[in-house]
C-alpha cells in the first residue's frame, strides 16, 4: 500500500503539487487523470525522489519513501516512464536486467536468480520473444512492454506508470491496461498510472484521482469522479458522460463548444 | 570451434602490437633477437656480446616508450568511452571535448613553473593536468546542456572554443618559457619526447586509481544511458555516479596528456568500433575500450616511427591523419541514426 500525505512540490514560485494525499492499496489499479500541468507526472516523479518535495511524505509499511536512498527506494517502489528516445542499441534482456539494480553489487553482476526474476517479468507481459531483439527495433508498444517488464523486475510492491498509453495505437494502448489490472489483482501489486485518456482511466481504474492545477480536485470510484459539471470545469470544455449500452463502463464525449 | 571471445582476441592484438613496438624503430630488431634478450634480461643473466646493443635499445629505450604508449592509449580508449556513455554521445573524445587540450595547459602551466626532471616536478605536471581537465570538463558541460541533454552540435562546439582557447593559452606560456621549446612542441602534438621508465613509474598510480574507477562504472554508464530520471528510479545515485565518472576520466586524460602530450581521436576511435561489435554494455565496453585503445596507439606509433624513418613523426600526427577522416564517418552514420 501507498500512502501519500501533504505532498507540496515548488517548481521556483509555482506550486506544482499544493499538499495532495492519496492512498493506493495494494492489489488496486488507481489513475490519475487532469489536464496537462495538472500535477500528474509531478507526482510520479516527486513520489520516486527525482525532484525534491517542498512538504509531505509517502509512506508503505511505516517507511517514508521520500527519506531513502535512490538504491533502497528502488526497493519499493518502481516507475514505468513513457517508452521515448531509449538508448537504441540495448538488447531487450540487457534492459530489463537494468530493473534488477537495487539488488545487484557495485560491480552489477548479475546472479541466475536475477536472470529467472527477469525471465518471468518477460513472460508475465508476454515479450520474452523479444529478448534477443535490440530495443531500437522495436514498435513503441513492444518497448512500453519491455518497460513495464523492466520495472516488474525490480520486484516492488508499488509500480508507478507515467502515461504509458500516451504513444500507442488501440490494440497496444488496450492490451497494456489489461496486463498492468492483471498485475494489480494477479500479483497483488499497489499501481498508480497518471493516463490522459479518460475512456481507458474509467474502464480499467478501480479508483481515479482527479487533479487540477496541483490539488486533488476529486478522487473516487469512476462514476464519483466522472460527473460532467466536474470534467467541464476541470478541462475547460463541455464533456458529456454516458454509460456504455453494453459493457459496464461510462464513456465521456467532449461535446461542442457552446456560444 | 567457437568463436575466440573478443577479450582474448584483443588481447592477441595488443601482444602483437606490443612486439611489433619493440622491434621497429631507427634500428630493426629481429622477434628472435628480441625473444633472446627478453628471456636473458627476466632470468637476469649476462647478454652475449652480439645481443648487447639490442639489449640496451630494448630494456632503456623501446621498453619505457612502448609502456607509456601503451599505457596512454588504455587511457584514452578508457576515458572515450566513459565520456560517450556520460554525455550519451558518440562523439565525445577527450580531444574532441576539449579535455585534452584543457589538461595540455595544466601540464604547460606546470612545466613553465618547474620542468619535469625530479620526482615531484613529475608529479606537479599530472597533479595541474587533472585540475585543469576538470575545469574544461565543467566549463564544456555548462556550454553544451541544452535542458538534459548535450546535443552533437553543442557540445563539438562548446569543445572547439574551450579547446581552442586553451591552446591559444598553452601557446602563450610556450613562447614565453625560455628554451626546450622544440621539446614542448613535439610533446604537445603528441610525441613521447619523455624517455626512460620514469615517467612510466609516475603515471602509473593515477592510471591505476582512474582505470580502476571506470571499470567498475560499467553498470552506471549502461543505466545512464537511459537518462538520469530512469536510473536513479532504477536505484543509481545518479549524482555521485556521473562526479566519479566524470573525475576518473579526466584524471586518465590528464595523467595521459601530461607525459605522452595532446593525441587526438584514439577515445573516439576505439569505443566506436567496439560498439558496433559486441554491443552497448559498458561492462564489456570499458575493458575492451582500455586494451583496444593501447592497441591502436601502439600501432599508430609504431606507424609514427616507421613511415619517415628514421626520422620520426609525432604519434598525434598519426592519430589526427586517421582519426579526422573516422570523425567525419562517425558524423555522418550519426546523423543518419538521429543523433543530431
Amino acid at each position: 500500500m501507498l500512502r501519500i500525505e501533504n505532498l507540496s512540490v515548488q517548481y521556483g514560485s509555482r506550486l506544482a503539487l499544493d499538499n495532495v494525499s492519496l492512498e493506493v492499496q495494494a492489489g488496486e489499479m488507481a489513475a490519475l487523470i487532469g489536464p496537462n500541468g495538472a500535477g500528474k507526472s509531478t507526482l510520479i516523479r516527486a513520489v520516486s525522489g527525482v525532484v525534491p518535495a517542498r512538504s509531505g511524505s509517502a509512506r508503505t509499511n511505516g517507511i517514508d519513501l521520500l527519506t531513502l536512498s535512490p538504491t533502497a527506494r528502488a526497493r519499493w517502489l518502481a516507475v514505468v516512464p513513457q517508452a521515448a528516445s531509449l538508448p537504441p542499441a540495448f538488447t531487450v534482456w540487457e534492459t530489463v536486467l537494468l530493473g534488477r539494480t537495487p539488488y545487484l553489487n557495485f560491480l552489477g553482476q548479475i546472479s541466475p536468480h536475477d536472470e529467472e526474476i527477469a525471465r518471468r517479468a518477460l513472460v508475465r507481459v508476454d515479450a520474452l520473444s523479444l529478448r534477443e531483439r535490440r530495443v531500437g527495433e522495436l514498435s513503441g508498444g513492444e518497448q512500453q512492454r519491455v518497460l513495464l517488464a523492466r520495472a516488474l523486475a525490480q520486484a516492488t510492491p508499488i509500480l508507478l506508470l507515467d502515461e504509458p498509453t500516451s504513444h500507442l495505437d488501440l490494440h497496444y494502448q488496450v492490451s497494456f491496461m489489461e496486463t498492468v489490472r492483471a498485475l494489480a489483482r494477479e500479483e497483488h501489486l499497489a499501481i498508480l498510472v497518471a493516463l490522459h485518456d479518460l475512456n481507458l482511466a474509467a474502464r480499467y481504474a478501480d479508483r481515479l484521482i482527479l487533479l487540477r492545477a496541483g490539488k486533488v480536485q476529486a478522487m473516487g470510484k469512476p462514476a464519483q469522479v466522472l460527473r460532467p459539471d466536474l470534467l467541464s470545469e476541470t478541462y475547460r470544455w463541455p464533456v458529456q458522460v454516458f454509460p456504455h449500452p453494453q459493457a459496464e463502463t461510462l464513456l465521456v464525449w467532449p461535446g461542442a463548444r457552446r456560444g | 570451434m567457437r568463436r575466440l571471445p573478443p577479450i582474448l582476441l584483443l588481447l592477441l592484438l595488443m601482444l602483437t602490437a606490443l612486439g611489433l613496438s619493440m622491434v621497429v624503430g631507427s634500428v630493426f630488431i629481429p622477434f628472435a633477437d628480441l625473444w633472446q634478450v627478453l628471456i636473458y634480461g627476466l632470468t637476469r643473466r649476462p647478454f652475449p656480446e652480439a645481443l648487447q646493443t639490442a639489449a640496451v635499445i630494448v630494456f632503456a629505450i623501446r621498453a619505457p616508450r612502448t609502456a607509456l604508449t601503451a599505457l596512454t592509449g588504455a587511457a584514452l580508449g578508457g576515458s572515450g568511452a566513459a565520456y560517450q556513455g556520460l554525455f550519451r554521445n558518440p562523439l565525445a573524445d577527450p580531444y574532441l571535448i576539449g579535455v585534452a587540450s584543457g589538461a595540455g595547459l595544466g601540464a604547460v602551466l606546470a612545466m613553465s613553473i618547474h620542468w619535469p626532471y625530479t620526482f615531484w616536478g613529475l608529479m606537479a605536471v599530472p597533479a595541474l593536468a587533472f585540475l585543469s581537465a576538470l575545469l574544461t570538463v565543467t566549463l564544456v558541460c555548462l556550454l553544451a546542456r541544452v535542458g538534459k541533454t548535450f546535443p552533437t552540435t553543442t557540445l563539438i562546439l562548446a569543445g572547439v572554443a574551450v579547446s581552442s582557447f586553451a591552446s591559444a593559452l598553452t601557446s602563450f606560456l610556450m613562447l614565453r618559457s625560455t628554451g626546450e621549446l622544440r621539446r614542448a612542441i613535439g610533446w604537445l602534438m603528441g610525441g613521447s619526447a619523455q624517455a626512460g621508465w620514469q615517467p612510466v613509474l609516475t603515471v602509473l598510480p593515477y592510471l591505476a586509481v582512474g582505470l580502476t574507477l571506470l571499470l567498475i562504472s560499467g553498470h552506471a554508464l549502461n543505466l545512464l544511458q537511459f537518462g538520469d530520471e530512469q536510473a536513479q528510479q532504477m536505484g543509481l545515485a545518479v549524482t555521485r555516479a556521473r562526479l566519479v565518472i566524470l573525475g576518473a576520466a579526466s584524471l586518465v586524460t590528464a595523467a595521459a596528456v601530461a607525459f605522452s602530450g595532446v593525441i587526438g581521436f584514439v577515445g573516439l576511435i576505439v569505443p566506436h568500433l567496439l560498439r558496433l561489435w559486441i554491443g552497448a554494455d559498458y561492462r564489456r565496453l570499458l575493458p575492451l575500450a582500455v586494451i583496444g585503445g593501447a592497441t591502436v596507439l601502439l600501432l599508430a606509433d609504431v606507424l609514427a616511427r616507421w613511415l619517415m624513418a628514421p626520422q620520426e613523426l609525432p604519434v598525434g600526427i598519426v592519430t589526427a591523419l586517421l582519426g579526422a577522416p573516422f570523425f567525419l564517418w562517425v558524423l555522418r552514420r550519426a546523423r543518419h541514426q538521429g543523433y543530431w
